[in-house]
């Protein structure tokens, strides 16, 4: 079925190609106005007055650009600064602690053996499709009797056991990392700690920067389990807010700053990925698994 | 390794360490906590006024949570539902574009539509769930195209079951295509490159190649592809809870489980909330396991055998 524009019959070759080029540019171009179109539309509707956006759909961008996102840092019960900051500190430390911590199981998959390994690597492949929601109810209470409700520490340290970042760091050292360097600087006497830290991470700097965007981004899109740890206005991070706003009484709201809080929470890491999207799309390949 | 390893196997234990402190800590001892927890009478009554339990009573939540009263069957059909109408598109198109892509003969400029389709995938599911709810609102941009057209009044998308259900699925179609598609793309960039030439001499067309040379070589990761997105789909939250109000939305139709699940954790209804973990837990390892099964038959290239 994915193939009827394929099947052009019996054609000179060189038409039928050009044939089927101008249906594939057409169709791609299609899907990427489809997919760009609702980021257009948050990007004008962020720069209108909430009367202008109720009134009709322009693509005209308006002059309200500062005053909605002056609404929208004044308003207290959404506190949009003060999360974006949350967010950021949250989703900064996972991805370092996560990477670092990924690199450092693999490592030891990779370079040792010891008696456990074969076991211990399959187990970690087993769990890594395990959804974090069956143990939310155990992980929330625990957290609650350790006085951890409102921290950002059970947001954070539990990233250390990544199962899919490790998998990938795996599957790069497979083909990045010989064991002859780690046997050098034996040789030379560097301890292994000290390999791993100053000659190892070097090596591994382009999958260590892969996974630390997509852990970045997996932390600051996370829903599920900080809306159920936070409630302190003041420790919410920016999907809270999001949630906060849509079961507000909607109609009430400001459009406009309803768009500008969206634009807010999105576009520092749209624009990240498309400084970044040649190297993510090449890690995406590469791992193959979903984070 | 030519030396014997065994004077730094202890450096493998300390290295692994963290991994599994962590692991334990914050998965295993709260998972079995859930699984005890979801054999005791525990919750709110009268509004939070009054706290039931914790008393033991064996496996009577699983029996609430079977019992028909209780609708877990329409929270999984809902599911269902969502993510087989996000995935239907998700995979023709990304295995039309995926051969678009790595067809050598179309020479077509990949780098940026690869970066717009995928671009969707890094934005918070929460956020593109409230863009589409303001879009689709009874004043939103959408509506005020369809009245301008047709003269009509707005359409109430979220009064609608399949209209509500159609918005998420179409979020769930555009976050997901472009990673789908760069998938397939290297799965396809995989085969071995002389089959295309040898078939490319013997004249076949684009879509006899398509047929014979690269679905039947891409099955395993086809599959691969299938049950990890339906693990995801398992998952379901943030845009339907987004775009339903936490789910109450037009009946319950786009209550996902693990919406459900939240409900109870919110209400701090642990009995019955433990007894859907376990639940999920089961559904969640079964697949897993297929995973697991595929991806490790991927590598001595044996061909999984069609069921």
């Amino acid at each position: 079925m994915a193939a009827p524009v394929d099947a052009v019959g019996e054609m000179s070759n060189s038409k039928q190609l050009l044939i089927r080029r101008v249906v594939g540019y057409t169709v791609l171009t299609i899907f990427a106005v489809i997919s760009l179109f609702p980021f257009l539309i948050l990007l004008i509707n962020m720069t209108r007055e909430t009367n202008d956006i109720q009134k009709g759909f322009s693509l005209i961008p308006g002059t309200y650009l500062f005053k909605n996102f002056k609404t929208v840092l004044g308003n207290h019960d959404w506190k949009m600064l003060n999360s974006l900051k949350n967010s950021l500190i949250i989703s900064g430390l996972t991805a370092l602690l996560s990477t670092y911590f990924s690199a450092l199981t693999a490592y030891s998959i990779h370079v040792y053996d010891f008696k456990l390994k074969k076991f211990l690597f399959t187990f970690i492949l087993m769990i890594m499709m395990v959804p974090t929601q069956v143990s939310a109810l155990g992980f929330v209470r625990q957290m609650a009797s350790w006085n951890l409700t409102n921290s950002f520490i059970p947001l954070i340290v539990p990233s250390i056991a990544a199962p899919a970042t490790f998998f990938f760091m795996k599957q790069y050292m497979d083909s990045a990392l010989p064991l002859e360097i780690v046997e050098a600087a034996r040789i030379d006497g560097s301890g292994e700690f000290r390999t791993f830290n100053e000659l190892v991470t070097p090596i591994l700097k382009p999958a260590i920067a892969v996974q630390a965007i997509f852990t970045f981004v997996q932390s600051w899109n996370n829903f599920f389990i900080p809306a159920l740890l936070l409630d302190d206005k003041n420790k919410r991070t920016l999907p809270i807010v999001i949630g906060i706003i849509r079961s507000a009484d909607y109609a009430s709201f400001d459009m406009g700053a309803v768009y500008m809080a969206i634009g807010i929470s999105i576009i520092p890491v749209a624009i990240v990925y498309l400084i970044l999207s040649k190297f993510i799309i090449r890690g995406i390949a590469l791992g193959a698994v979903k984070g | 390794m030519k030396h014997k390893s065994i004077s730094y196997a202890k450096w493998g234990y300390i290295f692994i360490a963290p991994f599994f402190v962590a692991f334990i800590l914050f998965n295993l001892i709260p998972l079995v906590s859930t699984f005890y927890n979801s054999l005791f009478e525990n919750y709110l009554a009268r509004g939070g006024l009054v706290q039931v339990g914790p008393n033991f009573i064996g496996l009577e939540n699983f029996k609430t949570m079977f019992n028909p009263e209780t609708e877990l069957g329409k929270y999984f059909g809902n599911t269902f539902v969502l993510w087989i109408l996000g995935f239907i598109p998700q995979i023709f198109f990304s295995l039309l574009f995926a051969s678009w892509f790595t067809d050598l003969r179309m020479k077509l400029k990949t780098g940026a539509y690869k970066v717009i389709f995928y671009l969707p995938n890094v934005i918070m599911a929460a956020a593109m769930g409230m863009l589409f709810y303001t879009m689709f609102a009874q004043n939103g941009p959408v509506n005020s195209i369809y009245t301008s057209i047709t003269g009509k009044d707005a359409y109430m998308f979220f009064d609608h079951k399949w209209s509500q259900r159609g918005v998420i699925a179409i979020i769930n179609f555009l976050m997901w295509y472009g990673n789908t598609t760069i998938m397939l793309m290297a799965a396809i960039n995989g085969v071995d490159p002389s089959l295309y030439e040898s078939a490319q001499i013997d004249g076949a067309t684009p879509s006899q190649t398509f047929w014979k040379i690269t679905l039947p070589l891409i099955r395993p990761i086809l599959l691969y592809v299938l049950i990890t997105s339906l693990i995801g789909g398992l998952q379901m939250y943030d845009v339907p809870q987004i775009i339903t109000k936490n789910g109450e939305q037009v009946q319950r139709t786009s209550m996902t489980v693990v919406m459900y699940l939240q409900k109870h954790l919110f209400s701090k209804n642990y009995g019955l909330a433990g007894a859907l973990s376990v639940i999920l837990f089961v559904v969640a390892a079964v697949l897993s396991l297929v995973v697991f099964y595929v991806t490790t038959e991927r590598e001595p290239k044996k061909k999984v055998k069609k069921g």
